[in-house]
């Protein structure tokens, strides 16, 4: 009995971290499927309606956010792929071989990450601009190819993975440094790799700001952008918006679930390292 | 591996933070100090005359209040709320931490919708909520403080969970003997918790801290999208929560004022700098204590 009643605050607690979590996703999903007219009733309504799918009909008809949708995905798999790339070559680098400034350019890589970029979204964009790369996805792009938590983490994941001594015996057979890297390296770091191209791949389909400046909104709009003009104006049609917020989730939302654990891993694997 | 190997493997990095990191705060500089239309280019050289104007602006003032008025709003509840998940998911398998982080991976924007519906002041769930308890209806958008607390309602809600995991982590490379030792010494939980835990993951506490003032000064999106009349960026009919990034992204991309704009980095950028030195210097301190 005693244990019960112990026990009771607890659930009470993870119940309410259930709701905390998941609440305000389902009360866009309540909203998504029901019709101006329900949600203006005294009493909202606390469970979804029959509507999502021609509230997706309607959608389809005004906004063309399966384009956007698109233009988003190109910009965030070439981001994923270039990080998983970038930042693993970098990160074995950092990790495994010896070369003068090795420590002071790593210092360098870590002072970045402390950089408030997006306060210099002016200048970055008069540089884009210059560049003659306004509107296109190359300005969308660039920025994000590479990442300082990624090198960072990367360079962890070789310290742990990657064994000194394994690479020094390959280079003293002869191994030439890239048959070094893809049969040593490689494919120790390839989850962390996987698992980094999924977290640049969220970054930047989330990324608001910056494709709202460099790219033209109604030639190139990303999801986001589309999604913001979509609720602007000075009636929000509050069931349209919603349901193109959950279409727009639907990509990030499955890639967590597919790399979900190993996310949550390497995340507290990380958190540690930082907290020495 | 010739001897510049290992310096090309590193470039990609060095090359995107130069080209997109320090070559536009340098440039910045020089446009600060001239009149500077984003399209139509330089104007002229006016030396100083930006930073004079930026510095006898209300507005800029008025948006440096909002911003850090927002971050304490958001980060003072956040991290100690994320202490007590952390506490409450110690023996708990993954699934619960896969669970707090989900709001992480949900669109900023999509944060920013949701809440504004959530937040409505005639058909919102929370002012029906509210107004059960007899309090109400609160104008979310329209009031000052009411708005501060909805933009950190937001932010609360997608990063508490990450802070959680962080914490959580660190709890768990607390030596279990520490523990042990105040279990003997009769220490109950809470003490326990006050004397091991919290001193345990103090590095980690003061870098949540850090990372949410990097985050709290460049807050944009969900403030942006909060008074629905989306792209305008002037954070409420009275500006009440306008930050210092939409004030920017005003200045830059409304007014065209690039020169302003300019400034505006530069000084927000000292202060970052002032301030993350100070706080890297205290934090030396205490973690060395």
């Amino acid at each position: 009995m005693t244990l019960r009643v112990k026990r009771l605050p607890q659930a009470v607690a993870l119940l309410a971290l259930v709701l905390f979590s998941l609440a305000p996703l389902y009360s866009a999903l309540v909203v998504a499927s029901r019709d101006n007219a329900d949600l203006a009733r005294a009493t909202p309504p606390l469970v979804p309606g029959g509507r999502l799918l021609d509230h997706l009909g309607e959608l389809v008809d005004r906004v063309d956010l399966g384009q956007a949708m698109v233009n988003s995905a190109v910009i965030a798999g070439v981001v994923a792929v270039a990080n998983a790339l970038l930042c693993t070559v970098a990160g074995f680098a950092f990790a495994r071989l010896r070369f003068r400034g090795r420590e002071a350019l790593f210092a360098v890589v870590l002072a970045s990450a402390m950089v408030p970029t997006q306060l210099g979204i002016v200048p970055v964009f008069m540089v884009v601009d210059a560049l003659g790369w306004y509107d296109t996805l190359a300005a969308a792009i660039a920025p994000g190819l590479v990442s300082a938590f990624g090198v960072f983490w990367m360079r962890q994941a070789c310290l742990e993975a990657v064994a000194p001594e394994l690479v020094d015996a390959a280079r003293v057979d002869g191994c030439s440094l890239a048959r070094v890297y893809w049969h040593v390296a490689l494919p120790a770091l390839r989850g962390p790799a996987a698992v980094l191209g999924m977290l640049s791949f969220a970054t930047s389909w989330n990324e608001f700001g910056w494709p709202l400046v460099a790219l033209d909104p109604n030639d190139t709009p990303t999801a986001q952008v589309v999604l913001s003009r979509l609720a602007g104006g000075y009636y929000t049609d509050y069931p349209l918006v919603l349901t193109g917020v959950l279409v727009s989730i639907v990509p990030v939302l499955l890639l967590f679930v597919l790399f979900a654990r190993k996310v949550v891993a390497v995340l507290l694997r990380g958190a540690a390292e930082t907290g020495r | 591996m010739s001897r510049y190997t290992p310096y090309l493997l590193v470039a990609p990095f060095f090359l995107v933070f130069g080209a997109f990191g320090v070559f536009p705060l340098l440039y910045t500089a020089w446009v600060s100090t001239h009149h500077w239309h984003l399209i139509a280019g330089d104007g002229g050289f006016t030396g100083l005359t930006n930073y004079r104007d930026l510095l006898a602006d209300p507005l800029f003032y008025n948006a440096l209040g909002n911003t850090l008025s927002i971050f304490l709003l958001a980060t003072i509840p956040q991290l100690a709320l994320a202490l007590g998940i952390a506490s409450l998911l110690r023996r708990r398998g993954a699934a619960w931490q896969v669970l707090v982080l989900v709001p992480n991976v949900v669109p900023v924007v999509a944060v920013a919708l949701v809440f504004g519906q959530l937040l409505g002041r005639d058909y919102g769930m929370v002012n029906f909520l509210l107004g059960r308890v007899g309090v109400g209806p609160v104008a979310w958008q329209a009031d000052t403080w009411a708005a501060h607390l909805g933009v950190a309602t937001m932010v609360m809600w997608r990063w508490t969970g990450y802070t959680a995991l962080l914490y959580l982590a660190a709890m768990r490379a607390v030596p279990r003997e520490l523990y042990e030792a105040a279990e003997l010494d009769g220490a109950g939980g809470w003490q326990r918790f006050r004397a091991v835990t919290l001193p345990g993951i103090r590095p980690t506490l003061l870098f949540t801290a850090i990372a949410s003032a990097i985050g709290g000064v460049q807050l944009f999106t969900e403030p942006q999208l909060f008074d629905g009349s989306g792209l305008a960026g002037a954070g409420g009919s009275d500006r009440q929560f306008q930050t210092v990034a939409m004030y920017l992204y005003e200045v830059g991309f409304s007014r065209f004022n690039a020169g302003y704009a300019a400034a505006m980095t530069w000084l927000l950028f000292l202060l970052c700098a002032t301030f993350a030195i100070t706080a890297t210097t205290i934090a030396r301190r205490i973690v060395r204590r």
